[in-house]
């Protein structure tokens, strides 16, 4: 999977190398302010309060 | 003379692998997250909401300290009651860094109120009022309000800021005790049926740090109170001038 996207990718080994790190930031990004707060919407968050409930 | 690589075959178990590895490397980023990036940027959001809050009570005025030889401030205001999942006030415990203030909200909602900041047990008093004022926090995730819970020291000031002004307590006691254990809001904490004639503030939080085996519970006795006209704590200086700026 990777392998192939190496491949696919252009140009010299810097460019391919520069164009993944680009990737895998706006991937980062993505994931920190979207998705992952999304996820946690999901996690039974701790309790912090005394009482039955 | 010309070399061909041999073309390597697509095998499915090659592919899922690196997908198993990328959904491992996703779940420990996303770890990474909820214990400390996350935290962080909501902990943000949670002190410049409440530094907010803090200048529109200011309302545009100056928030210099009170001076050392300020007047009697009189019985401290005691404000009604808000709505559930209003925010009304400030924690501002010095302890925990300079910096540090955190939006209180009416209500205990896990989703409602606990996830933007400190909850104000809508059974017990306003701050100010004799008796009991208690309010719960996450120790971590949601910006972790309680964090540093177990560091407080006896006599560390912690202040509830409201509209009307500053209301000083002094930590006095730490006790851990079993999640059932509403005691701990009692007028007077673990004192069924006793009159309150103090004012006593009350923090609960989960403990062990990432579990919630049992509660952590901080007891702190008012000491004053700084009316807004009267100019912020002196204590509270460092804050009120990042806040400022």
């Amino acid at each position: 999977m990777y392998g192939a996207l190496w491949r696919v990718l252009p140009g010299p080994w810097w460019v391919r190398v520069l164009i993944l790190v680009v990737l895998v930031a706006a991937i980062l990004t993505a994931m920190v302010f979207w998705v992952f707060p999304w996820v946690n919407g999901f996690i039974i968050p701790q309790d912090v309060t005394v009482g039955d409930s | 003379m010309s070399v061909t690589q041999p073309r390597r075959r697509v095998s499915f178990v090659g592919i899922l692998g690196e997908l198993f590895i990328t959904a491992g490397i996703l779940v420990l980023l996303f770890l990474g997250w909820q214990v400390w990036l996350g935290n962080l940027i909501e902990g943000n959001e949670q002190r410049s909401d409440a530094e907010t809050q803090s200048q529109a009570w200011n309302k545009g005025g100056s928030s210099a300290p009170a001076p050392t030889d300020r007047p009697d401030p009189g019985e401290p205001v005691v404000a009604p009651a808000p709505g559930n999942a209003v925010t009304f006030a400030n924690l501002i415990i010095p302890r925990f860094g300079v910096d540090y203030t955190r939006p209180i909200a009416q209500g205990i909602g896990v989703r409602d109120v606990l996830e933007y900041g400190v909850g104000h047990y809508p059974s017990s008093v306003m701050p100010g009022a004799i008796g009991n004022t208690a309010y719960a926090a996450h120790r971590t995730g949601a910006g972790s309000p309680f964090f540093d819970v177990d560091k407080l020291q006896v006599g560390d000031s912690i202040y509830v800021e409201t509209e009307d002004g500053w209301y000083q307590y002094r930590m006095r006691s730490l006790e851990y005790v079993q999640p059932t254990g509403v005691g701990v809001l009692l007028p007077v904490p673990q004192a069924p049926g006793v009159e309150a004639t103090e004012r006593i503030l009350t923090l609960t939080s989960c403990n062990p740090v990432f579990t919630a085996s049992e509660r952590i519970i901080v007891y702190a006795v008012f000491e004053t109170w700084y009316p807004r006209d009267g100019g912020a704590p002196a204590e509270l200086a460092p804050l009120t001038a990042t806040a400022a700026r």
